[in-house]
């Protein structure tokens, strides 16, 4: 299991008494549990489509939309759902959901859809998705659930736009489509292929370890001067 | 080109050149998850290889009979199917190798939730391939994810030996690691010009 649910954000079963408030709840996705960084779920669609900024940020939204609807008619029927076939239940209102996305994204949008191709349809398996129904909408009212669902899809996006930037910059030389450095710019071009994904994201979460060591390194630091001051 | 030439094309395409898990990303939570030991990464692959194989033949019949009249259950029912052969297989596992059940865990059930079977079903329709045609590129998919957990498990293992800078260690030497896999599998895209 290693390098999965590192934090148990993820398919541990927290508590049912807890009473969460709705900001903690929505603010804990975006970055202390983010799903990507931290929690190191959803990787397909992370890694498979965000060679650009824009796909990062279409495939972001389009997660999101589908994780609160699913939250929100989940936890509305959390009452009515057996337990034993729960999970199926989850998949088909996820599916349901998928499959408006998909169609709306096809007619608003055609070329981002055409560049996402099979990846829209298979949010249905994204593990965040599935992951806060198991761990959260099926057991808290409708407002939390929303709120956890609004904070985990926006964590997401942020870091999928994130991701899909930092591979833009750098194999393309641009950002949101806008050149960044002028004609002279030598682009990275193993950055937007699928290698770069796998390395983006591994020097990303490298970048992360580094500045917390570093952080408890300073907090451990000026701890130790206190007491000597003292 | 002939009948044979585009069979094997497929499979050769699905297995090297377009790898699942190294250039299209599908199927990376086992990947990751269950790369840890070689026989069970081995023996996870042959899961996966039989479940697509069951799933590609479903959605076949699908896609010939039922969803002509309903597309907009295609996803659905996909789903549905994909989730049943897997409730299927683990209780043939569970029956012959309690062992490997064991062994597997909670990645096993998670084979529904495998984006790769999904999208095999996906990609088979989107491209148009007919029963035979399928099976072949089941074959060829599940038998090229089943390499790459290998090769993975094989070079996590000699990893595990070598002394890695801690921050280093976990996930982010695991996607370097598949980073320079995927890179040495692009050299297979000049295999067919």
């Amino acid at each position: 299991m290693q390098g999965m649910g590192k934090t148990g954000g993820g398919l541990t079963l927290l508590p049912p008494d807890r009473s969460p408030g709705m900001l903690p709840e929505f603010v804990k996705g975006l970055w202390r549990e983010n799903p990507i960084f931290v929690q190191v779920l959803g990787m397909c669609p992370a890694l498979a489509v965000t060679n650009t900024a824009v796909n990062g940020l279409a495939m972001g939204g389009a997660t999101l939309f589908v994780l609160v609807c699913s939250s929100f008619l989940v936890s509305a029927l959390r009452r009515l759902i057996p337990k034993p076939v729960r999970i199926s239940t989850y998949i088909v209102i996820i599916a349901t959901f998928v499959t408006v996305a998909d169609f709306a994204l096809q007619a608003a949008v055609p070329a981002i859809h055409r560049e996402l191709g099979a990846f829209i349809a298979l949010i249905v398996v994204n593990c965040v998705i599935l992951g806060r129904q198991e761990a959260f909408a099926s057991k808290y009212p409708v407002g939390p659930a929303v709120a956890d669902a609004l904070g985990m899809g926006g964590g997401f996006l942020l870091a999928l736009t994130l991701l899909g930037g930092a591979r833009e910059v750098l194999g393309k030389g641009s950002l949101f489509g806008a050149s960044l450095f002028g004609p002279s710019f030598e682009p990275w071009v193993i950055m937007i292929l699928p290698p770069g994904g796998f390395l983006m994201l591994g020097f990303l979460l490298l970048g992360f370890a580094v500045a917390k060591e570093a952080r408890q390194r300073i907090a451990a630091r000026r701890a130790a001067a206190g007491k000597e001051a003292a | 080109m002939s009948d044979r030439g585009n069979l094997v094309w497929i499979f050769v395409s699905a297995l090297l050149v377009n790898n699942f898990t190294l250039s299209y990303f599908l199927g990376l939570c086992p990947f990751f998850g269950v790369s840890g030991r070689l026989a069970t990464a081995f023996r996870l692959g042959l899961a996966n290889i039989f479940v697509m194989v069951i799933t590609s033949l479903a959605a076949s019949f699908l896609n010939a009979f039922v969803l002509p009249h309903a597309p907009y259950l295609r996803l659905i029912s996909f789903i549905v199917v994909v989730a049943s052969t897997v409730q299927f297989v683990e209780m043939v596992i569970k029956k012959t190798s309690p062992a490997l059940f064991r062994a597997l865990g909670i990645f096993l059930p998670l084979i529904t939730t495998n984006c790769a079977i999904l999208a095999l079903a996906l990609f088979q329709t989107s491209r148009g391939y007919g029963v035979v045609e399928g099976v072949v590129f089941a074959l060829g998919a599940g038998g090229g994810l089943t390499l790459a957990l290998v090769l993975m498990a094989g070079l996590r293992q000699e990893a595990e030996l070598s002394s890695i800078p801690s921050m280093l260690k976990g996930t982010a030497m695991n996607l370097i690691i598949a980073g320079i896999l995927s890179m040495a599998f692009m050299g297979f895209a000049g295999l067919f010009s």
